[in-house]
C-alpha cells in the first residue's frame, strides 16, 4: 500500500493548455487513501437493523401482542382452536344489525363527505380570494377535535332545547352520519385540494381550446386526474367512519353503534370476549381492505401526474364558479353550527348566561361525579400527551427513516415494503381492541414486578401506538421527496452516513417533524377508545372525564361537560394551528 | 499529427499507477421485474486518469458513461472489475472516504443552506476564518464573488452550477467527477461555462473525469476524450487526434462525420488524379470521413484544392437556403451518398437540379478513419 503523498503531474496538460500548478494542486494535502476493514459495512448494516428493530419491538409488544392475545382468547378458549365463535356471533341478529349499521354509516358518510368535499377542495385550494387561508384553517378544526367533543357538540346542537332541537334528530342515525361528515369533510378537502392546487392546468386549458365547455373539461380532464386523490381520501374517510368510537358512543347510545362500539359493549358490559374477538377480526379485515385500496390509489397518484408548484401561472381561475361556491358556503355554515352550539351551551347557566360552568371546572362536579377536578384531568392529559408525543415521534421517525430507503437487494426492498404496511395497521385496528388487549396482557410483561396497568405507564404508550401512523404519514413523504443525489452529493463532500442523516434528512424533514409533533399531541389529547380502558380511576384524562360527566344526571354536570369540551377543543385546535405554522411547503398530506 | 491514440494502458503518461485506474469494470443492474433480464450498463471498461489530467467520457445518452462515473464515485457497486487510486483498491472505501468530488447535472445544492453554507459543506475541520477565506476564494474562482449569503432559490441555472462546482472544489478533491454538469443549460451559457470550467480545473490543478454527450464540450474541457458506446470504450485520445483520426466508423459518426469515402477510390472522379488523399489507400482499410456540412461546390474560377483534399463529382438534387446562405443537396457519384454543399459566394451561374458539379471537402472537415489500431 502506498504511503507517499501524490506528486504533481508533469507535462500532462494538453498542448496549448496553461501549465499545471505545482504541489499546491488540488488534493495534494490529502492523506493517502487506505482501504478500511470490512467491519465498516457490517456496522452500517447493524445500525439499519437496529433502526428497524426498535419500532418493531415497540409495536410488537404494545400493539401486536395485546391484539393477538385478545383475538386468541376468543378463539382458543381452552388452548384448542375453536372457530365456533364465528358461527355463534354471526347467528345473532344483533351482530348483523351492527355490521350493517357500520357499513351503512361508513358508506353514507363517505359519499356525503366526497360530494361536499370536492367542491370545497375547488373553492378553498384552486381559487384565490381574500380570507382563503383563514377558511382553510377553519375547515380543519373539526378534524382535529377529539371525537368525544364532536359527539358532545352535536348533542348540544340537536337536543330537545338546543338550537336545532325542533328537528328531533337527537339520537338518530342521521345525527351520527352528520357528525361523521362534520369530522371527515376536512380529510377530503385537504387531500383532494392538496393535489388540485398542484395539478398542471395546461391539460384543462388544452381541452378548453379544443372546444370543451368548462363542465366538460372538468368531467373529462380534471376529474380523472383527481380520481386517485378522491379514492385515497374516500378510503380514509370510510376507515374513520367505520371505526368511529367516541362520536358514535356519545350520539348513538345503546340504539346505534359500530363494530368498534360493539366491541366495547361486548367486553365491558357483557364480558363476552369471544364475540369481541370475532368482531375485532371482522374489523381488521374491513380496515386492511380499505388501506390496501388507499395504498394502491396513492401509488398511482405518485406515478402518473404532472404537477406544478402551487400558485404557478394560470393555475388559479379569476373567480370561482358559483355552484361549488354556494355548496361550500353552505357547508361552512353547517360546520360552524355545532361549534357555536357547544360554545353557547357552555355559557348558558340555569337562568341566564355566565362563566359558571367554567368556574365549576375546578370542582369534581355535582354530587361528586368525578374523582378529580377537570383541571387536574387536563393536567393529566397534558403530561400524558408529552410522553406519548415523544414516544410516537421516536418510533415514527425511525419507521419513516427505514421505510424511506430503497435498498439495492430485492429481499431488503420487500422487507421495507412489508414494514411500511405493518406500521399502518394501528390506524385501522380498533383502539378499543388495543386498549382492552393491553389491559388483559400487559400486567407483568417480561417478568416485570410492578403491575404496568396500575402504574399508568400504559396510557401514553398505547396513545403513542395510535399516533405512530400519523407521524409516519407526515414525515415519510418529505423524506421520500429528497432527491437521493442530494445525499450522494453530501457523501462525495466527505460527509459520513451520520452527518448525511443530520445535515440532509433531518434538516429537510425538520418542518414536517413540527407538524408531526402537533398531530401526535392532538391525537393523544383526544384519544378515548384505548384510554377509557387504561386510565387509572384516580388519573383520568380530559376526554374520559367529559364522557363521565355527560353520563351523569344533572344540568350542571352537562354544562361542565360542555365547558370542558370547549377547553379541550381550544387546546387541540391551538396545538394544530401552532404545528401548521411549522409545516414546510413539502409537508405531507394526511 | 502523430497523437498516441492509446492511453488506455497503464503506461500512459505521468508516473505509472498514479491517479485513477479502472480495470475491466462491469456494472450490471438487476432487471426491473421478476425474471426481467439484467441490464449491463458498463461492460468491461479499462481506463486511466493520471494525476492532473481532465478526461472526458463522451457518448450518447444511455451508453453507460454515468454508471461508470457513479461506480468510480462509489455510489454504484461494481459487478466485476476494480477501481483503484494510486494503486489502492477502492472496493471497500465508502463514498465519503474517497475524497472524490461529484458535480451533478442539476447541481443538487442543499436547499436549506445559503451559497456559502453549500460551498463550506465539505470544509469541516478547518478553523472558521480559514473556511470563510476558502469559500471566498472558490466563489471568486467560479466568478460569483459576494454571493455568500444568497439563498439557493434565488440563483439562475448557470449560477447554481457554478456554486456546485465551487462546492465540489472546496475540499480539494483528489478527483473531481462531473456528470453532464452543463447539459441542463441553454446553448450560449453552456459554451461560456465550458470555457470557465476548463479554466477553473486548470487553475486548481484538479484531476477530473467529465461525462458529457456534447462533442464540443468534451473537446473544450478535456485533455483527453474517451468515446463510449453501449457500455464499452471505443477510443481514448487527445481531442486533436480523435477528430483527425477516429478509430472506427462508429466513433467518426458519433463525432459528427456524415460522409464516408470508400478506401482506395480517393481520386476516382478527379481528372488529374491528384487528390489521392493521405490514408485513403491505407492497406489497413482506412477510409476518409467528411463532417456534415463539410463540402463546397468548386466553381470554375476556384483554385484546384491541395492534394490532401478529397474532390468528388456529384449530381445536384435540389437547391435550398439555410441560415440565409444558398446551398445544394447533391449525390456523390462514386459513393451514391447525399451531401449538402455550400455554393460559392458569387452565386453567378449557380447549378440547378440535374447539373453535374464538382465538390471539394472543406479544410478541417476531413478525418482519416481507422488509420490506427486500438488496443
Amino acid at each position: 500500500m502506498s504511503t507517499a503523498t501524490r506528486t504533481p503531474p508533469t507535462g500532462t496538460g494538453r498542448p496549448g493548455a496553461p501549465a499545471r500548478p505545482g504541489p499546491a494542486g488540488a488534493g495534494a494535502d490529502r492523506p493517502p487513501l487506505r482501504a478500511p476493514s470490512r467491519g465498516w459495512a457490517l456496522g452500517r448494516g447493524a445500525a439499519w437493523a437496529l433502526a428497524a428493530a426498535v419500532p418493531l419491538a415497540f409495536l410488537g409488544t404494545f400493539f401486536a401482542w395485546p391484539v393477538l392475545s385478545l383475538v386468541g382468547r376468543g378463539f382458543l378458549p381452552d388452548g384448542a382452536l375453536d372457530l365456533s365463535g364465528f358461527a355463534d356471533v354471526f347467528s345473532r341478529p344483533r351482530t348483523w344489525r351492527i355490521v350493517g349499521l357500520t357499513l351503512a354509516q361508513g358508506a353514507i358518510g363517505t359519499v356525503l363527505s366526497v360530494l361536499l368535499g370536492v367542491p370545497g377542495a375547488y373553492v378553498l385550494y384552486r381559487c384565490r380570494f381574500r380570507g382563503v387561508g383563514a377558511l382553510r384553517a377553519f375547515v380543519t378544526v373539526p378534524f382535529v377535535l377529539p371525537t368525544v367533543v364532536v359527539g358532545v357538540a352535536f348533542r348540544a346542537l340537536l337536543r330537545e332545547n338546543g338550537p336545532l332541537g325542533f328537528l328531533h334528530l337527537d339520537g338518530t342515525f342521521a345525527a351520527i352520519v352528520a357528525a361523521l361528515v362534520f369530522f371527515n369533510y376536512a380529510v377530503v378537502v385537504r387531500t383532494v385540494g392538496g393535489l388540485w392546487q398542484r395539478l398542471d392546468p395546461r391539460p384543462e386549458q388544452a381541452a378548453r381550446s379544443l372546444g370543451a365547455s368548462p363542465a366538460r373539461a372538468f368531467w373529462t380532464v380534471t376529474l380523472p386526474a383527481l380520481t386517485p386523490a378522491i379514492v385515497s381520501a374516500a378510503s380514509l374517510v370510510f376507515l374513520f367512519c367505520a371505526t368511529a368510537f367516541g362520536t358514535v358512543l356519545v350520539l348513538g347510545g345503546m340504539r346505534y353503534g359500530t363494530v368498534e362500539t360493539e366491541i366495547w359493549i361486548q367486553t365491558t358490559q357483557f364480558l363476552d370476549l369471544r364475540a369481541a374477538a370475532v368482531l375485532s377480526v371482522v374489523q381488521v379485515v374491513v380496515v386492511v381492505a380499505a388501506l390496501a385500496v388507499a395504498g394502491r390509489a396513492r401509488a398511482r397518484r405518485e406515478r402518473a401526474l404532472s404537477l406544478v408548484a402551487p400558485g404557478a401561472p394560470g393555475s388559479a381561475p379569476a373567480r370561482p364558479h358559483w355552484a361549488p361556491s354556494l355548496v361550500t358556503g353552505g357547508v361552512l355554515v353547517l360546520l360552524a353550527l355545532p361549534l357555536g352550539a357547544l360554545l353557547l351551551g357552555s355559557l348558558r347557566t340555569g337562568d341566564g348566561w355566565g362563566l359558571g360552568h367554567y368556574r365549576a371546572l375546578g370542582t369534581t362536579g355535582g354530587r361528586n361525579a368525578l374523582t378529580v377536578t377537570v383541571w387536574e384531568a387536563l393536567g393529566n392529559s397534558l403530561r400524558i400527551a408529552v410522553d406519548a408525543t415523544l414516544l410516537a415521534l421516536l418510533v415514527g421517525c425511525l419507521v419513516a427513516l427505514v421505510v424511506s430507503r430503497r435498498p439495492r437487494a430485492r429481499a431488503a426492498r420487500r422487507a421495507v415494503g412489508v414494514l411500511d404496511g405493518a406500521f399502518m395497521l394501528p390506524l385501522g385496528v380498533s383502539a378499543v381492541t388495543v386498549g382492552f388487549g393491553a389491559l388483559l396482557t400487559l400486567g407483568h410483561p417480561f417478568g416485570i414486578q410492578t403491575d404496568l396497568r396500575s402504574s399508568g405507564i400504559l396510557v401514553p404508550v398505547v396513545q403513542a401506538v395510535v399516533a405512530v401512523p400519523l407521524v409516519v404519514r407526515t414525515v415519510l413523504p418529505v423524506l421520500r421527496a429528497i432527491d437521493p443525489r442530494l445525499r450522494e452529493a453530501a457523501g462525495t463532500l466527505g460527509a459520513g452516513p451520520g452527518r448525511v442523516l443530520l445535515g440532509v434528512d433531518a434538516a429537510l424533514a425538520a418542518r414536517s417533524i413540527g407538524l408531526a409533533v402537533g398531530f401526535a399531541f392532538a391525537v393523544s389529547l383526544g384519544e378515548f377508545g384505548a384510554t377509557s380502558f387504561l386510565a387509572r380511576p384516580d388519573l383520568p384524562t380530559l376526554p374520559v372525564v367529559i364522557f363521565r360527566l355527560i353520563g351523569q344526571p344533572g344540568a350542571d354536570n352537562y354544562g361542565m361537560a360542555l365547558a370542558a369540551s370547549v377547553v379541550l377543543a381550544v387546546l387541540t385546535a391551538g396545538v394544530m394551528a401552532l404545528a401548521e405554522r411549522f409545516r414546510g411547503p413539502a409537508g405531507g398530506e394526511l | 499529427m502523430t497523437g498516441t491514440g492509446s492511453g488506455a494502458g497503464p503506461a500512459g503518461r505521468g508516473a505509472a499507477g498514479r491517479g485513477l485506474a479502472v480495470r475491466d469494470l462491469v456494472v450490471r443492474y438487476p432487471g426491473a421485474g421478476r425474471g426481467a433480464p439484467a441490464v449491463t450498463a458498463v461492460d468491461g471498461v479499462s481506463v486511466d486518469v493520471p494525476v492532473g489530467e481532465v478526461l472526458a467520457l463522451l457518448g450518447p445518452s444511455g451508453c453507460g458513461k454515468s454508471s461508470l462515473l457513479r461506480a468510480v464515485a462509489g455510489l454504484e457497486p461494481p459487478t466485476a472489475g476494480a477501481v483503484t487510486w494510486d494503486g489502492v483498491d477502492l472496493a471497500a472505501v465508502p463514498v465519503h472516504r474517497r475524497g472524490f468530488g461529484l458535480v451533478f447535472q442539476d447541481g443538487q445544492l442543499f436547499p436549506h443552506r445559503d451559497v456559502a453554507g453549500n460551498v463550506a459543506y465539505g470544509l469541516r475541520g478547518l478553523p472558521r476564518d480559514a473556511r470563510a477565506a476558502r469559500v471566498a476564494e472558490l466563489l471568486d474562482l467560479v466568478g460569483l464573488p459576494g454571493y455568500d449569503r444568497r439563498t439557493v432559490a434565488t440563483l439562475s441555472g448557470g449560477e447554481r452550477q457554478r456554486v456546485a462546482l465551487a462546492r465540489s472544489l472546496a475540499p480539494r478533491p483528489r478527483l473531481l467527477l462531473l456528470d453532464e454538469p452543463l447539459s441542463a443549460l441553454d446553448r450560449s451559457l453552456r459554451e461560456r461555462l465550458a470555457d470557465d470550467l476548463r479554466r477553473a480545473l486548470v487553475a486548481t490543478g484538479t484531476t477530473a473525469l467529465f461525462v458529457t454527450h456534447d462533442q464540443d464540450e468534451a473537446a473544450t474541457v478535456a485533455d483527453r476524450v474517451a468515446v463510449m458506446s453501449a457500455g464499452r470504450l471505443l477510443q481514448v485520445a487527445a481531442p486533436e487526434t480523435l477528430w483527425r483520426r477516429p478509430a472506427t466508423r462508429e466513433v467518426a459518426e458519433f463525432l459528427g462525420y456524415r460522409t464516408f469515402l470508400a478506401a482506395g477510390r480517393g481520386g476516382a472522379s478527379d481528372p488529374e488524379g491528384a487528390s489521392d488523399p493521405e490514408g485513403a489507400s491505407d492497406p489497413d482499410g482506412a477510409a476518409l470521413a467528411v463532417a456534415a456540412g463539410g463540402w463546397r461546390v468548386l466553381g470554375p474560377a476556384d483554385p484546384e484544392p491541395g492534394s490532401g483534399t478529397p474532390v468528388r463529382a456529384a449530381v445536384v438534387a435540389e437547391r435550398r437556403t439555410r441560415r440565409g446562405r444558398a446551398e445544394v443537396v447533391a449525390v456523390l457519384e462514386p459513393e451514391d451518398a447525399r451531401v449538402t454543399a455550400a455554393l460559392p459566394a458569387a452565386g453567378a451561374g449557380a447549378p440547378g437540379p440535374g447539373d453535374r458539379v464538382r465538390l471539394a471537402a472543406e479544410e478541417g472537415a476531413v478525418a482519416v478513419v481507422g488509420a490506427e489500431r486500438q488496443p
